[in-house]
């Protein structure tokens, strides 16, 4: 049992450090929830994919290093460190691919993933529905057959950087239809500016476009964009969820990265007392994910699946994102209330931690029912 | 790196679980609460024997150690049983002992502590001894220095009935004016965190096999969401605790024995506070050996360092480590 990295580690952990440090913007990128922001990010993007910094866990052929999960996480810790850029891409990065890498073919993979690591081509998530939330498999988006593809009709909706993305992902039911809604559901790629398609932004909070519903009106998609199975989109669905709240959606470093900075503004701020608990346990808990992680990337790679284990995750970083940003809030005084800072933009983005990616009661739920055993029951 | 216990540290964890199991721990904890110290006595030599002391202790003076991971592994196992007995106290009073500039009182005492011959208290600058009255080796660190105390002294009972608050009486021997302490304080916050957190993970599983038996509106109320999520959010606080004290044992660092403290010992606590309102009415009772758990929680949470004492060190030039 140990913590100590390789010096082939070290080294990848020196070379990305001194990239990054070249490299990343010097002052914030605008808000990657509007489109000047958007376009910025995307540059970003392409000058990450470059040096194939953008998704480094993945094979040399799609662009990536082919570096292990204990290097993906260093890299992170180094990216957020670094105070680069939020990554515009990552549901594409951090639910399709691996989809595509487990699910997908080999021509699916190398049509779509180059294009995702460049950002020339962003993805959106298209899953929930107005009548399907937490109760996911009640979705009614339809896939109904067609020359050489598929016709989609539906309605989607919550759908995370749709306002200004260029392709999106989903669920959509293919029937037959039965009694168990899990059944007869098939995931799909789509192109969000394709003919029938309607791009409807919905304001956040903050009152920034990011997310949007999705009008679907018999929209085209050719077979060569069904990943897996007809009918198995469920079950492929679950395993990008595991991966969602498990270990690729939120790094550690990230959170390492907001601590500091978070423990750096109470000292510029005279360490008020008042905020001393909450300034603590932000540390303590970046320590304590990043651990865990550590703990989770050991298994991974001694060839356990993470099951049910990544709902204990999801709950923790989201309820602790929020905590962290809070305690920014009360640390900034009556400041705290202005709108136009990273602080307050980062504790808007946080308030949704908890509700996407499967709401923390449905975690909660599956943690009691998986982890612990105890008897299902109604919701 | 690889951030796991081995299979050699998961296998003397478990030797000690199936050990305790079949000691009937609970009952040795009562009994021990009573003044009754027999069996907890031959169950602390027991340990010794398995090496849980001879962890803390160096190679040259009888020990295994340090093996701080081994120890925290083996901690893990007292609190899950609700292991009676100055504990944390032995490991903290063998790490002071070794840390003396003059090797005299380590040559003589610490060969005991490892075979278990002897069971040593501390009271810690001005604090409590726990157990003083039951450890044969009693130490007071004092303002003039760390002493071997003569007795017990005044001796108060704890909100933990399996313990027992020595004040130690003034006096006895100066074994060193200036002792380094830092090592001692570092190790008895880790074994506490270690030892809280497997309070914590008993305190779960019993509330979970509680609320999966006892039924009301004609089904298990273990299916009842308010039920599951006050459990999950157990499992969720222990589960995150649990590499803060592998890590901490690990780095010995200050501040990750403090983050490890702070967040098992809450972790247990809040675990406490959830077994006790699901068990209903039956859990505010000292007959059921539930009561054993829910009051060593509330002990080990301000025992070595109180939540605030903890976090103030966190605070301590956390830098960028990362």
């Amino acid at each position: 049992m140990d913590l100590t990295h390789t010096a082939a580690d070290e080294a990848f952990r020196a070379e990305a450090r001194a990239w990054l440090r070249a490299r990343v913007p010097r002052d914030p990128l605008p808000s990657l929830e509007t489109g000047e922001g958007f376009a910025a990010h995307r540059r970003w993007e392409a000058e990450l994919a470059g040096a194939r910094w953008s998704a480094v866990h993945w094979p040399e052929e799609y662009g990536g290093r082919g570096a292990s999960l204990v290097r993906w996480l260093l890299f992170e810790e180094e990216y957020w460190a670094a105070g680069a850029p939020g990554r515009v891409n990552q549901n594409g990065i951090s639910l399709l691919a691996p989809t595509l890498f487990d699910h997908g073919t080999a021509h699916q993979r190398a049509r779509v993933l180059p294009s995702m690591a460049t950002g020339e081509v962003v993805w959106a998530q298209a899953w929930s529905e107005p009548e399907a939330g937490s109760d996911l498999a009640a979705l009614r988006a339809r896939a109904v057959r067609a020359d050489g593809g598929w016709l989609l009709s539906g309605h989607k909706t919550w759908s995370s950087r749709a306002a200004f993305a260029d392709r999106a992902f989903g669920l959509f039911r293919t029937g037959p239809d039965t009694d168990r809604p899990h059944e007869g559901l098939t995931y799909l790629m789509f192109d969000l500016r394709a003919p029938g398609v309607t791009v409807r932004p919905i304001a956040r909070l903050d009152g920034l476009p990011a997310f949007a519903e999705l009008f679907l009106d018999e929209v085209f998609v050719p077979d060569e964009d069904v990943i897996g199975e007809c009918g198995q989109g469920w079950r492929i669905a679950m395993s990008t969820a595991g991966n969602e709240r498990g270990l690729m959606l939120r790094s550690p470093g990230r959170f390492l990265a907001g601590a500091e900075r978070l423990h750096r503004l109470w000292r510029e701020r005279g360490r008020p007392r008042a905020a001393r608990d909450g300034v603590a346990d932000a540390l303590i808990g970046a320590r304590a994910y990043q651990l865990f992680t550590y703990a989770a990337a050991a298994r991974v790679l001694d060839g356990e699946r993470l099951g049910p284990e990544s709902s204990l995750n999801k709950v923790f970083w989201s309820e602790y994102d929020v905590a962290l940003h809070e305690t920014a809030l009360d640390v900034l005084g009556a400041d705290g209330e202005a709108a136009d800072t990273d602080w307050a933009e980062r504790y808007v983005f946080s308030l949704a931690g908890p509700l996407y990616a499967g709401t923390n009661e449905i975690q909660r739920d599956i943690i009691a029912e998986r982890l612990l055993g105890l008897p299902r029951g109604r919701r | 790196m690889r951030f796991l216990l081995d299979a050699e540290q998961r296998a003397f964890a478990a030797s000690l679980d199936a050990m305790l199991t079949a000691a009937d721990t609970p009952s040795v904890a009562r009994e021990w609460g009573r003044g009754e110290r027999t069996r907890g006595c031959a169950l602390w030599s027991r340990l010794a024997g398995a090496g849980v002391f001879a962890l803390a202790v160096p190679e040259k003076h009888g020990g295994l150690g340090p093996r701080p991971v081994e120890l925290v592994a083996a901690f893990v196992e007292l609190g899950r049983h609700a292991v009676p007995g100055p504990l944390a106290e032995t490991v903290a009073a063998a790490v002071l002992l070794a840390d003396l500039p003059e090797p005299g009182p380590a040559e003589r005492l610490l060969p005991a502590l490892a075979s278990g011959a002897a069971m040593a208290s501390v009271a810690w600058r001005g604090g409590f001894a726990p157990d003083g009255d039951a450890a044969t080796v009693r130490l007071a660190l004092g303002p003039d220095g760390l002493r071997l105390s003569p007795g017990p002294g005044r001796v108060r009972p704890s909100l933990d009935p399996a313990r027992r608050l020595a004040a130690l009486e003034p006096g006895g021997a100066l074994l060193c004016a200036d002792p380094p302490t830092a090592r001692a304080l570092g190790h008895a916050r880790l074994v506490t965190a270690a030892q809280a957190l497997g309070v914590g993970q008993a305190l779960l599983a019993r509330t979970v096999a509680h609320v999966g038996r006892r039924t009301q509106f004609g089904v298990p109320v273990g299916s009842f969401q308010a039920v599951k999520h006050r459990l999950a959010d157990a499992r969720i606080a222990l589960e995150f605790a649990r590499p803060l004290v592998l890590g901490a044992a690990l780095t010995l660092d200050r501040r990750d024995v403090a983050a490890a403290k702070v967040a098992a010992c809450e972790a247990a606590y809040g675990t406490a506070r959830a077994a006790l309102q699901l068990h209903g009415a039956i859990g505010y009772t000292a007959e059921d050996d539930l009561s054993l758990w829910l009051t060593k929680a509330r002990a080990l949470l301000n025992a070595w360092g109180a939540p605030a004492q903890c976090r103030a060190e966190v605070l301590l030039g956390a830098g960028d480590r990362r």
